[in-house]
């Protein structure tokens, strides 16, 4: 893991919302495969770490790259094209399209990205297996229950094979049994596919998850550690 | 908890008659067993034995000599080096850990980072019985619940710590 070039590094980022220092002086390296865990206390200033890394937010000084690409020089619509075609997105409420059903929501990032329905659809098919709720495929995401919901709005990370997963609180939802399933499937998934994923978790036990851990407080990085793998 | 290194710690903060050291010690940690007075001076030899604590004053009164301890270098380094380790994650550590937090804080180092090593140790445990959990039959994820949840009862005490440091530093300094 080590010998690989970071895919998202960050140097010296900071960000602040009127007064308040949200972010300040946070540097790390995110490598492929790798599950980092952003750990600290609500409003600490991990949310708005993650907003940074997917370039959805941008910082207000430092430096930070993907791959070889400036994400703080990058325009709104190269940023926005990044997110849709390299990374994926976990929420903790899984965030589906209620009106579409679980196998269109999932294909939903690849007709966006121009792929025709046939094709779209059994890629979400695959991807639906995968994370074992092909059963609700026809169903809509308010005719599954929680814990598959959330198993889907993973497979739609995943269907375009992104290089980073975000993922923020993704089983702050779920009971423990459904918790530790989507914990499961998403990291086995991940490493099978080298895809890194940035967990953000208050949650000790979906942290033990990672590889390492940061702890964000106060808008600075405490401690990085964790095994290697 | 280590009684030797608890009493050098709070000696570092000045010299004290072992008198003094036992009151201290009731004060922040003595809420539930007081120290009985021979345990205070069977550790006061000890350490003298092993050159972290020297008597710097003899007072002669009517009654018995009382001698007055001073931690030495070689204790400084002793405190410095247990308070910077974090302790090996076992069930109901709490008391040794707020022992290592009330002495940081009274010592003047930082008590953020003896929590910061712990929760490092924690999580490092818990990933590897997660591994273990994830690998294994129902019986192993079974035994491995158990240890996690214990474990996460730990960190959520470190983190609610972290998070009243201030507020513990002024009472403990009071």
């Amino acid at each position: 893991m080590t010998g690989d070039a970071p895919l998202l590094t960050a140097r010296d980022l900071s960000k602040a919302y009127g007064t308040t220092r949200a972010l300040d002086g946070v540097s790390l390296d995110v490598r492929a495969g790798e599950i980092l865990a952003v750990m600290g206390p609500s409003g600490s200033g991990k949310s708005t770490l993650m907003h940074c890394l997917a370039g959805i937010v941008r910082p207000d000084s430092g430096e930070l790259r993907y791959r070889d690409r400036d994400l703080i020089a990058a325009s709104d619509a190269e940023r926005s094209a990044l997110r849709r075609g390299e990374f994926g997105f976990v929420f903790q409420f899984g965030q589906l399209v209620p009106e579409l059903t679980c196998l269109e929501n999932v294909a939903l990032p690849l007709r966006m990205e121009g792929v025709r329905r046939k094709e779209a659809e059994r890629r979400a098919a695959y991807w639906l297996e995968r994370l074992d709720v092909a059963d609700v495929a026809g169903k809509r995401p308010g005719q599954a229950s929680g814990g598959q919901g959330q198993r889907v709005a993973i497979a739609r990370a995943l269907v375009t094979e992104p290089s980073v997963v975000f993922a923020d609180e993704p089983t702050g939802a779920l009971d423990s049994l459904n918790g530790e399933m989507v914990m499961r499937l998403l990291t086995e998934c991940a490493e099978q596919s080298r895809t890194a994923v940035v967990l953000v978790t208050h949650e000790p036990s979906v942290a033990a998850y990672s590889h390492r851990e940061i702890v964000v407080r106060d808008g600075r990085i405490r401690t990085s550690a964790g095994s290697a793998r | 908890m280590s009684l030797s290194h608890t009493l050098l710690a709070l000696l570092e903060r000045g010299p004290r008659h072992g008198y003094d050291l036992k009151q201290e010690f009731d004060a922040q940690f003595g809420q539930d067993r007081p120290l009985h007075y021979g345990q205070v001076y069977a550790t006061l030899a000890r350490l003298l034995k092993n050159g972290l604590v020297e008597v710097d004053a003899v007072e002669h009164g009517g009654g018995p000599e009382r001698k007055r301890y001073a931690i030495t270098t070689a204790g400084v380094t002793d405190v410095e080096e247990w308070l910077s380790q974090p302790e090996s994650p076992a069930l109901y550590l709490h008391s040794t850990l707020y022992t290592k937090v009330v002495l940081a804080l009274l010592t003047g180092r930082d008590a953020a980072a003896v929590l910061d090593a712990q929760r490092a140790a924690h999580l490092d445990l818990m990933r590897t019985l997660t591994r273990r959990k994830t690998r294994g039959d129902l019986a192993d994820a079974l035994i491995c619940d158990h240890a996690i949840f214990h474990l996460e009862a730990d960190l959520r005490w470190l983190e609610l710590t972290s998070a009243r440091l201030d507020r513990l530093a002024e009472e403990v300094r009071s």
